[in-house]
């Protein structure tokens, strides 16, 4: 697309990389111009584009649904009303259906949120994918990735959010002596097993919260890719593939963000609950 | 796809938003579909004891009219019978008063019986003495066979 870009790997790498801000190698602060700047940037470095489109759309998620909320009557409801109920109804019935009835504050907002804010990031994935780095290329920004789950740093802060959650919710309802009890006497109950036992769940506990996350974005970022390699084509013929992969990935962003819902409402439960694992 | 401080920045912001939306999403939302809800529910109920009532209002209305029904029938009947008595009444009364004509007219009759009877009584021997005087060619003094005559009229 650009002018520089010249070899089709170049192209693919281009648009899989982030725009990121941090410490240049001649030490001053500012966002990175190769892909090498971007990995010698280290942990200390943000994806400027990740965090403008996820804000973003959490904001676009929360104007939607405080609008509807503002003026929400239990009277005949309007068309936006209507949505959101049926949105929160979904997903107060999945709640319902795996974690139960039990009173919580916290499970039903929260899965409000993951449900639209990941269905919304993995939508942007419907853009054509030179549309919007085109526009940024114009506006003198090199690099601008617009999928905000094919990130992992996104789609891992969720589920790393949602596990201190899962956490907190296991201290509080089994109190930490039960709690650290149960790391050791789980899945086989004798002493001689204890230290295997541990090593077990401390596993079980980590691998959570990281296919949580990466089961997200590798869904997300093959997506991308495919749509990266269709765009690759000569422009008559791209249609014929992008239009039949748009469509079936209108499928598996709904599913997606449905999964990574359900999974959150899981872990929950998990933490809750003091026998079954 | 390296793991960098972008991480915590989306932590924070989704703490953030689930604040948010745990504040002025959730809450209202849910409210007023409970409120809808019960509404409804509400709604239901108070038709289904309006069906009841209805029916037990058509029940109770079937009720009446049987009663009415009944009641008409019943005054019906009455007034047939006092019809028939009313007609047996004036039946009898005109045979009473038939009789009583009757009777007056029988006295009457009786009477009038009587007086031409007697009459002719006054007239027998008049005429017994005429026609004596015709067959005996004769004057025959009344006054003479007076109490023959007497034992005559008195037969009669």
């Amino acid at each position: 697309m650009a002018g520089e870009i010249q070899t089709s790997g170049d192209y693919i790498k281009h648009h899989l990389t982030n725009l990121t801000y941090g410490q240049l190698p001649d030490g001053t602060w500012g966002f990175a111009h190769t892909v090498e700047e971007v990995s010698a940037m280290g942990f200390m470095a943000i994806h400027v584009d990740t965090m403008f489109w996820s804000i973003s759309l959490g904001m676009l998620f929360l104007l939607i649904f405080i609008t509807a909320s503002r003026s929400a009557t239990a009277g005949v409801p309007g068309g936006l009303q209507n949505f959101c109920e049926m949105v929160v109804e979904f997903v107060e019935e999945n709640i319902r259906q795996v974690f139960g009835t039990r009173p919580n504050a916290i499970i039903g907002p929260l899965s409000l949120t993951v449900l639209v804010w990941v269905f919304l990031m993995s939508m942007m994935d419907l853009v054509p994918v030179d549309l919007i780095p085109f526009f940024a290329h114009m506006a003198g920004v090199e690099y601008f990735k617009v999928v905000a789950t094919t990130d992992p740093n996104a789609t891992l802060g969720m589920s790393i959010g949602v596990f201190f959650l899962v956490l907190y919710y296991n201290v509080k309802i089994k109190g930490p002596i039960k709690f650290g009890a149960g790391l050791f006497t789980h899945p086989i109950p004798h002493w001689s097993l204890y230290w295997f036992n541990f090593i077990l769940e401390v596993v079980d506990l980590i691998a959570k919260p990281l296919s949580h996350g990466l089961r997200l974005f590798g869904n997300m970022y093959a997506g991308e890719m495919i749509f990266i390699l269709i765009a690759l084509l000569p422009f008559y013929a791209q249609w014929a593939l992008s239009l039949p992969w748009a469509i079936f990935h209108i499928l598996i962003i709904s599913l997606q963000a449905f999964v990574f819902m359900i999974l959150t409402i899981v872990y929950l439960t998990q933490a809750h609950g003091s026998e079954d694992h | 796809m390296t793991i960098n401080l972008t991480m915590l920045g989306q932590m924070i912001s989704f703490v953030l938003f689930v604040l948010f939306c745990m504040k002025y999403v959730w809450p209202p939302l849910t409210a007023v579909m409970r409120e809808r809800q019960k509404a409804l529910a509400d709604g239901l109920d108070k038709a289904a004891q309006a069906e009841k009532q209805l029916e037990a209002a058509n029940d109770s209305a079937a009720q009446e009219l049987e009663a009415a029904k009944r009641q008409s029938a019943d005054l019906i009947a009455q007034a047939h019978q006092r019809a028939t008595q009313i007609v047996e009444d004036a039946k009898a009364l005109a045979v009473d008063e038939v009789s009583r004509i009757k009777q007056g007219a029988q006295a009457e009759i009786d009477h009038e019986v009587n007086r031409a009877r007697e009459g002719l009584r006054a007239r027998v021997g008049e005429l017994a003495v005429e026609g004596a005087q015709r067959i005996l060619e004769s004057e025959v003094s009344p006054a003479a066979h007076q109490e023959m005559l007497n034992k005559l009229a008195a037969q009669l």
